[in-house]
């Protein structure tokens, strides 16, 4: 068993009083999809958020690549030096916002060039060639010159997912990449990450959309209550639940959103 | 109406003179001020509790009191502290000071309209704070303060009319002196008022300009989500 890209243990977050979640230990490993399924107010994108280091956790660690980013303090021999620098880590963690977040006032390909040119400090030239060969990825060379606001949410949010893949990351983060988007514009989105998984890029996904869970998911881990209930294969989850909440769940979800959803993962 | 005509026309070589002087404090205030003020919001919206109690004190002690009175203090007041200023030092520092205090405001209300949601953003690709606040909220701030800002240097030039009161050899002063001169103070504070009139108009040309300039389609008030 190779070790994990990502691994969280005992990994806890409290708001006040609130437990948000509590021992998260989850292990994503290189290439792998895992999608996390669970009500709304169950501490998944906080989870996420925490991950990225967006948010601080109140317990347990983080280990990206087996090594810990979750640790406090300064380093032993150069003392005004954290041992974690938070800007690098979330460098090799890309996230992918429910409402998108482009940088309204950069073009699209400005949107992905930026973190190039600022963060990794590439020349104008090679970052331009990077930036265009992300936008090449999610279909949109053609709207490199448009503004945030001159596109549809599905173009955002591949945009999004653009600017996030030019870093590099090690594990692509997904928090709802869909649920702010009209229906008729998800397959879009859903299509590229797809795309995604089956270049084995290793992603964690929330999502509501059971048909990319079923489809593209190599795991799929149900959580309530901030707390794991369940994980396994999606045909261990849909189709043999061990528990009860998860049936339940997963009846509830598909009613919702009903069997329209089938074969929009691979939308493109 | 003839009369005047001629009046103004006589006169508008020297009253040329002084709104040159205004348009100068104007620009050299604006400027100042603005330095000021994108300081002075910065330490207010992201500065530690001490350096944003500086800041607030500082815009509320001169929004709070009458330019005036400031320009006094600093041109009467100060050579009792041992530092004499000259004329236009003294109303350049007035003018700065005072003009910063209500840019931080214009700035401060844009600042926190972007929003968090872009600096979670920013930070998310390994960006720095500051190097999101640079790169990514004030290019978007100063672009939507823009149109409430816009009053602020109208609102300065006829503001800097105060400094004829030190003598500063502005167009104000250009009109008691005209007064005094004709003994027509009616014909030349009106003479100098056309010329107010006329810089303020030009002035807006120019910051409609800036705001067309500026513009990111789909980048309006509006048009911003999150």
């Amino acid at each position: 068993m190779p070790n994990p890209i990502l691994e969280t243990r005992n990994l806890t977050k409290i708001y006040g009083q609130n437990i948000i979640f509590k021992d998260i230990d989850l292990k994503v490993n290189e290439g792998e999809t895992i999608v996390i399924i669970g009500p709304s107010g169950t501490g998944k994108s906080t989870l996420l958020r925490c991950i990225n280091l967006l948010t601080s956790n109140d317990g347990g660690q983080i280990f990206l690549d087996g090594k810990e980013i979750t640790a406090k303090g300064y380093d032993e021999d150069k003392p005004r030096q954290r041992i974690v620098n938070e800007d690098k880590v979330r460098q090799q963690i890309g996230m992918v916002f429910q409402n998108f977040l482009l940088f309204n006032h950069l073009t699209a390909l400005d949107n992905v060039l930026i973190g190039l040119t600022k963060v990794k400090k590439m020349s104008k030239e090679q970052a331009k060639t990077k930036a265009m060969e992300e936008l090449n990825r999610v279909g949109l060379v053609d709207r490199a010159d448009h503004y945030p606001g001159q596109l549809s949410g599905g173009q955002q949010q591949r945009v999004a997912i653009a600017r996030a893949l030019a870093m590099d990351p090690r594990v692509m983060l997904f928090d709802e990449p869909t649920s702010a988007l009209d229906p008729e514009l998800i397959g879009e989105v859903l299509g590229v990450m797809a795309k995604l998984a089956r270049d084995r890029m290793t992603m964690l996904v929330v999502t509501h959309e059971m048909g990319f869970a079923r489809e593209v998911a190599d795991r799929i881990v149900f959580m309530e209550k901030g707390s794991i209930v369940e994980e396994g294969s999606p045909d261990d989850l849909f189709y043999h639940p061990k528990h009860e909440r998860t049936r339940e769940f997963l009846w509830k979800i598909t009613e919702l959103y009903g069997k329209k959803e089938k074969g929009k993962a691979d939308g493109k | 109406m003839s009369d005047f005509f001629e009046f103004f026309t006589r006169f508008l070589p020297d009253m040329l003179k002084g709104a040159g002087i205004t348009l100068l404090l104007t620009a050299e205030g604006l400027s100042a001020g603005f330095v000021l003020g994108l300081l002075a919001a910065y330490t207010r919206v992201y500065g530690s509790k001490f350096w944003r109690g500086l800041a607030v004190g500082y815009i509320e002690l001169f929004r709070g009191t009458p330019l005036l009175v400031q320009l006094f203090i600093i041109y009467y007041g100060l050579p009792g502290l041992g530092l004499t200023l000259s004329r236009e030092l003294s109303a350049f520092l007035a003018l700065g000071f005072n003009s910063g205090a209500y840019q931080a405001e214009y700035l401060r209300g844009s600042i926190l309209a972007i929003g968090e949601g872009q600096m979670m953003a920013g930070r998310a690709i390994g960006m720095s704070r500051f190097r999101v606040i640079w790169h990514i909220i004030l290019p978007q701030a100063l672009r939507l303060a823009i149109p409430a800002w816009s009053n602020e240097p109208v609102s300065l030039l006829k503001s800097t009319a105060v400094v004829f009161l030190i003598a500063v050899p502005d167009l104000m002063a250009k009109a008691k002196s005209i007064a005094a001169q004709t003994y027509d103070p009616i014909g030349s504070y009106l003479a100098v008022a056309i010329v107010y009139l006329a810089m303020v108009y030009l002035l807006d040309v120019v910051l409609r300009w800036l705001e067309r300039a500026a513009r990111i389609p789909g980048f309006e008030m509006e048009g911003r989500k999150a």
